[in-house]
């Protein structure tokens, strides 16, 4: 019976040997959390963390992010030095904004900057979702609005890659009203013709994408990216509706009419570069 | 049935036997007018002490109340000839928003504000003041009004936040929300915005992008309500008494850190115990803010608005 050949279940799972163990260095290897499959991690990181299998979009660092799209040593990073003090006396809080320190080599959820792709200069802010999961404090709002400026005063076009759980909880209020501020630098940006390309990725919600992440001249989104305002749990507890698979994904977004294009992370780099060129004065590079 | 919070009830109390005392007096031969002078003192010192000690969580409870005034009380008293508009030419109609032009002292404004319910019906209808998208783009139609017309805006803040729903969602919550931040920062007319209950997240400064920023004594703005807040921060909503505390969300809290301009005082024990006295506080600030912005011209006011939030925010070096 065909059953029995392909549901036949092995009895025996091999084990490597102590042997064979000690020959795999430790983290040599990755397991793709979507497809199951293994890969070099090497491998794995030259894909920018694009499953060679399965096209799985999996985490990528804000620093991985901006080595693989701008020119070699074209990038200058911005206000680094800056660090939220717990303005609200939150207890816990500073020893968790030093551990995701540590853990990330970050100060913050967000790597802002100038630099270029194919020539073309930008200004360049990555969240990592690796920080305090990319919620926005006083020193996310306060980068970003800076960037936005620089951008401005320097007539270059502003680039932002969104990664947020939503609100940094420990700022209470003044984590709002960097929506505020965050908004207010885009629309002097905006007044004097500035390009705002905004790229959504896994996940972005709540409050960033209320502000920022949703007021790119384009928005764009990688596969697969989970986007939304509301929680899904709190809108199941309060709606009691059932949610389709796909809610809340890029693709659920750009059927929805609420993104210009979902882009696969490998052909960001090109469509930014043809994007900005196109935005140049007369249409040429500079 | 008046609704009594909880730290209102010794005042509630010491009231009732007054009037049972009261009572007795005027139906018996006993002369009880001694004890009623006394209790009677010691009613207005009880009064102070309790509202003038009020914690986070009670101001919590009065922004809530029941009977606390909506956005439709105050215009009546505030502003003459409202006329309501409604829709965003896109989808639908809010009534979690209400929106309109009318006389301010003779001014034509545009007024807009989050409408609650007063009762069950009305929630429904006007879900619970949490508007979707729709309510949001109505609310920029008009403003764009207001400045073509070049009319001073006022918005009445009063959400507990924008509808959490998959409608929502699939509409563009956040792009409405966004849209209605970044647009605002860039109308050339004035914009008042005062916060009249909760001033619940997102879906509360989707109104309140503005020159001005007012709040009334007991009334809160959040990032999130106490209870979300306790859930995520530790996991327990039972918490939310706790996380107001910590949260810093009173009216005197928003002073402090800079994110409001104006604490408007209420009447003793809150605003919904006389609506007329709560507006007529309104009314000073209100016209104190219009005096001071009309006469701005538009590049002012602008750039006045970017350096207002541009400062709002707290950090240091390493």
């Amino acid at each position: 019976m065909l059953k029995d050949i392909f549901g036949k279940k092995r009895k025996y799972a091999s084990i490597p040997s102590e042997q064979a163990k000690k020959n795999i260095p430790e983290g040599l290897m990755i397991k793709c959390s979507h497809c199951h499959d293994i890969y070099y991690r090497k491998e794995l990181h030259k894909q920018l963390n694009v499953c060679p299998t399965c096209g799985y979009h999996h985490r990528l660092s804000a620093w991985d992010r901006i080595n693989g799209l701008v020119d070699e040593e074209s990038f200058v990073e911005w206000d680094q030095e800056l660090v939220s003090t717990n303005p609200l006396g939150f207890p816990d809080y500073l020893e968790k904004l030093e551990k995701d320190r540590q853990k990330t080599g970050l100060n913050e959820g967000v790597v802002t900057g100038k630099g270029s792709i194919d020539g073309l200069p930008m200004a360049l802010a990555v969240m990592d979702a690796g920080f305090r999961m990319g919620s926005m404090g006083s020193v996310i709002g306060e980068k970003i609005a800076r960037a936005i400026e620089r951008a401005r005063e320097q007539s270059i076009p502003f680039i932002i890659f969104t990664a947020s759980g939503g609100a940094r909880m420990q700022e209470g209020v003044l984590s709002l009203m960097q929506m505020s501020k965050t908004s207010v630098a885009l629309e002097r940006f905006s007044r004097e013709a500035g390009l705002f390309i905004s790229v959504m990725t896994h996940p972005t919600t709540g409050g960033v994408t209320a502000s920022f992440a949703s007021l790119g001249d384009y928005n764009f989104a990688e596969p697969g990216a989970l986007i939304g305002f509301a929680g899904r749990r709190i809108i199941e507890q309060t709606t009691r509706e059932k949610l389709p698979d796909d809610f809340q994904t890029a693709e659920f977004l750009l059927k929805h009419g609420q993104l210009d294009k979902v882009v696969h992370r490998h052909d960001l780099q090109q469509l930014l570069s043809t994007l900005i060129a196109m935005h140049q004065k007369g249409g040429q590079p500079s | 049935m008046k609704q009594v919070l909880d730290f209102e009830k010794p005042i509630v109390n010491l009231k009732e036997k007054i009037t049972e005392l009261k009572n007795l007096t005027e139906h018996s031969d006993i002369d009880l007018s001694e004890e009623i002078t006394t209790l009677e003192k010691r009613l207005a010192v009880l009064e102070d002490d309790i509202y003038g000690n009020l914690q986070p969580w009670d101001r919590v409870q009065m922004a809530r109340h029941q009977q606390r005034p909506t956005t439709l009380e105050y215009i009546e008293e505030l502003f003459t000839d409202f006329i309501e508009f409604h829709g965003d030419r896109r989808f639908g109609d809010d009534a979690a928003i209400v929106s309109g032009v009318a006389y301010y002292k003779g001014r034509p404004v545009t007024v807009i504000g989050h409408q609650r319910g007063r009762n069950t019906k009305e929630n429904l209808k006007r879900n619970f003041g949490m508007p979707h998208p729709e309510g949001y783009r109505k609310a920029l139609r008009h403003m764009k009004q207001a400045e073509k017309f070049n009319r001073p805006i006022i918005c009445f803040i009063d959400t507990k936040g924008a509808d959490p729903g998959k409608e929502s969602e699939e509409r563009g919550q956040s792009e409405a929300i966004a849209r209605n931040l970044m647009d605002m920062a860039g109308l050339t007319v004035p914009i008042i915005c005062i916060v009249i209950g909760e001033g619940g997240s997102g879906g509360a400064l989707a109104l309140g992008v503005g020159d001005k920023i007012h709040m009334l004594e007991n009334s809160t703005y959040s990032v999130i309500s106490p209870e979300g807040a306790a859930a995520i921060l530790w996991k327990d909503s039972g918490l939310a008494r706790k996380a107001a505390e910590s949260m810093q969300i009173t009216s005197y809290d928003l002073k402090k850190l800079g994110v409001i301009d104006t604490i408007i005082p209420e009447p003793k024990g809150g605003a919904h115990r006389d609506v007329k006295q709560q507006a007529i506080y309104i009314d000073q600030v209100l016209e104190q803010s219009i005096d001071n912005l009309v006469n701005k011209d538009s590049h002012t006011l602008l750039e006045n608005r970017w350096n207002k939030y541009k400062n709002i925010g707290d950090f240091g070096q390493i």
